[in-house]
C-alpha cells in the first residue's frame, strides 16, 4: 500500500487577537479598545499517512477544533506550513514568503477535504437531498440529475435512505450528523475532518453516528478525529495524538497509549473518562 | 344616506387612479430591492471606500425627506438639464429613498445567518462569493421578507407624495376632484377608504408569505 503523506503540519502556530470595549473606568482614563493576543497554537508538528485515522484528544480549549480549522483554511496560521495531498492549502509559496491563495483555488482544495462540524452546519432550508445535491451542483458542477445519482447512494450509506425528502428541523441530532456525514463524502474528499462530531448529541443517538465513523475509516479515507469518546478512540485509531495548551504531548498507537500513558496529561484524561 | 352616497360616486374616478400606484409602488420597489441589496453588500465589503459610501448614502436619504427628495429630483433636476417626467421621477425617488431603509433589513438579516451555515459551504470548496449567493442571502429572506413586506405597505401609502409632483395618483386625484365639487369629507374619505382596502389585503399577504418561509425552520 501507499505510504504518502496525506497531511503534513509544521511548526503550526495560530494566535488570536480579540479587542474588546473597555470597561468605563479604562474609558475615562482614555483607553479606546482593549487588545488581547491568545497564542493558542504553539508550534504543532503532525504527518498523517494517506489511509489512516488519527484520533486528537484533548481537554477543552487546549486548541484541538482550530488545529483543524487551520488544516481548510477556515482558520489561517501565522507560521509554519500546512500541506495536504502534497500541496499548501490557503497559500502559495513566492520567494519563500507565504501568500495567500486565490479564493477559487482555495475552494477547489477545501472541495477535497471534508470537514464535520460539532453542530452539524446542515443547510436549513434544504431537504436532506438537497444538502447533499446543492454542492455537488455548485462546486461540481454536476447536473441535478448526476447529483441526485450520487446523493442518494451517499444517504443510504448512513442510512438514511427513507429522509431525503425530510428538512433539518425534522431530523434528530444523529440523523442530522449522518446528513452531513453524507453531504462531506458526495463531495469525494481525500481526507475527512471530523470535529467532535457526537458531542452535541444526546447520549442515546452517538452510537449511530460512530458506527457511521467506523464504516468510513474502513473503506480507507484519511481522517483526523477529534473526540471525547474514549472506547470509541481506542477502537478506531491508528494513532492517537494528545493536545494541551497548543501543542502536541504525547503521541502514539492506542494500546501503548491507553495501557501506558507517559504524560501527565494523558493519564489525567484517562482516568477522569475511565470515572465518568 | 347624503353621506354615503357620495362616498359612493368618486370612487369610480379614484379607483382609475390605482393602476398608477401600483405602477408606482411596483417599480419602486423593485429599484428599492435591488438598491438596497447592492447597497447592503457594499456595507458589508472589506473594502473601507466602497463601505463609505454606502454609508453616506444611507444617511443622506434617511436623513432627509421623501418629499424633499421627490421634490429635488422634478423641479431641481431640470436646472441641470435632466427632466423626469411625473410617473418616473416617482419611481426613481420612492425607489432610492427605500433603497436606503431597504439595505439595513438586508444587511441585517444576512448578519442574522449563523456562521456555521457559511463554514460548511467553505468547508465544501463554495468559494466566499458563491457561499454568500447560493447559501447566505437565499436563507436570509426568511428574515427579511417579513420586514421587506411591511416597507412595500409603507411604499404604497407613500406613493400619494407623489401628488406634489403632478403624478395623478389617488391623493391629487381626489384634489382635483375636490376643486370642482367641494365634497370634501365624502372625497378624502373615499380616498382613505380607497388606501386601506389596498394595504389591509396586503398585510394580510405578508403573514401569510412570512409564516410559509419560516415552515422549515
Ligand atoms: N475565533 C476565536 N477568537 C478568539 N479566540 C478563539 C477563537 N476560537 C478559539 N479561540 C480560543 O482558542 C482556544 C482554543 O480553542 P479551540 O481550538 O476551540 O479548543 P478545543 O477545540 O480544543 O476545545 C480557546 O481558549 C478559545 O477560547
Ligand atoms: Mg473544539
Amino acid at each position: 500500500m501507499s505510504n504518502s503523506v496525506a497531511i503534513s503540519i509544521q511548526d503550526v502556530h495560530k494566535t488570536f487577537h480579540l479587542s474588546t470595549s473597555p470597561s468605563l473606568w479604562q474609558r475615562l482614563r482614555g483607553t479606546k479598545k482593549v487588545h488581547t493576543a491568545v497564542e493558542v497554537l504553539k508550534g504543532v508538528d503532525l504527518d498523517i499517512v494517506s489511509g489512516e485515522t488519527i484520533v486528537i484528544l484533548g481537554s477543552s480549549g487546549s486548541g484541538k477544533s482550530t488545529l483543524l480549522r487551520c488544516i481548510n483554511r477556515l482558520e489561517r496560521i501565522d507560521a509554519g506550513r500546512i500541506w495536504v495531498n502534497g500541496e499548501l492549502v490557503g497559500f502559495v509559496e513566492k520567494n519563500g514568503d507565504l501568500v495567500d491563495e486565490r479564493p477559487r483555488a482555495l475552494a477547489a482544495k477545501r472541495a477535497s477535504i471534508g470537514m464535520v462540524f460539532q453542530h452539524f452546519n446542515l443547510f436549513l432550508n434544504k431537504t436532506a437531498l438537497n444538502n447533499v445535491v446543492a454542492p455537488l451542483c455548485a462546486v461540481k458542477h454536476m447536473t441535478h440529475d448526476q447529483a441526485r445519482e450520487r446523493a442518494i447512494p451517499a444517504l443510504e450509506m448512513v442510512g438514511l435512505g427513507d429522509k431525503v425528502d425530510t428538512y433539518p428541523s425534522k431530523l434528530s441530532g444523529g440523523q442530522k450528523q449522518r446528513v452531513a456525514i453524507a453531504r462531506a463524502l458526495a463531495m469525494d474528499p481525500s481526507v475527512m475532518l471530523f470535529d467532535e462530531p457526537t458531542s452535541a448529541l444526546d447520549p442515546e443517538l452517538v452510537g449511530e453516528v460512530l458506527a457511521v465513523i467506523k464504516k468510513i475509516a474502513h473503506s480507507g479515507t484519511t481522517m483526523v478525529i477529534v473526540t471525547h469518546e474514549m472506547q470509541f478512540a481506542r477502537e478506531i485509531a491508528d494513532r492517537i495524538v494528545v493536545m494541551d495548551e497548543g501543542v502536541i504531548v504525547e503521541s502514539g498507537d492506542p494500546e501503548t497509549l491507553f495501557t501506558n500513558p507517559s504524560h501527565p496529561k494523558t493519564k489525567a484524561l484517562l482516568s477522569r473518562s475511565s470515572n465518568g | 344616506m347624503d353621506f354615503i352616497n357620495g362616498v359612493l360616486s368618486v370612487f369610480p374616478a379614484l379607483l382609475g387612479a390605482t393602476p398608477v400606484v401600483l405602477q408606482l409602488a411596483v417599480g419602486a420597489m423593485i429599484l428599492a430591492l435591488v438598491g438596497g441589496l447592492v447597497l447592503a453588500l457594499a456595507r458589508l465589503s472589506g473594502n473601507r471606500i466602497v463601505r463609505g459610501i454606502a454609508i453616506v448614502y444611507v444617511e443622506v436619504f434617511r436623513g432627509t425627506p421623501l418629499l424633499v427628495q421627490l421634490v429635488y429630483i422634478y423641479f431641481v433636476l431640470p436646472s441641470i438639464g435632466i427632466s423626469i417626467d411625473p410617473i418616473p421621477a416617482g419611481i426613481l425617488g420612492l425607489g432610492l429613498n427605500y433603497a436606503a431603509y431597504l439595505s439595513e433589513v438586508f444587511r441585517t438579516s444576512i448578519l442574522s445567518v449563523e456562521s456555521g451555515q457559511t463554514e460548511a459551504a467553505l468547508s465544501l470548496g463554495y468559494t466566499p462569493v458563491k457561499a454568500l449567493w447560493r447559501i447566505v442571502i437565499p436563507q436570509s429572506f426568511t428574515v427579511s421578507l417579513g420586514p421587506l413586506g411591511n416597507y412595500f405597505i409603507a411604499m404604497v401609502k407613500d406613493t400619494a407624495l407623489t401628488s406634489v409632483i403632478a403624478v395623478m395618483e389617488i391623493l391629487k386625484t381626489a384634489n382635483s376632484i375636490n376643486s370642482q365639487t367641494f365634497q370634501t369629507t365624502e372625497i378624502y374619505t373615499a380616498a382613505a377608504i380607497l388606501y386601506l382596502s389596498i394595504s389591509l389585503p396586503l398585510s394580510r399577504l405578508v403573514v401569510i408569505l412570512e409564516k410559509k418561509a419560516r415552515s422549515h425552520e
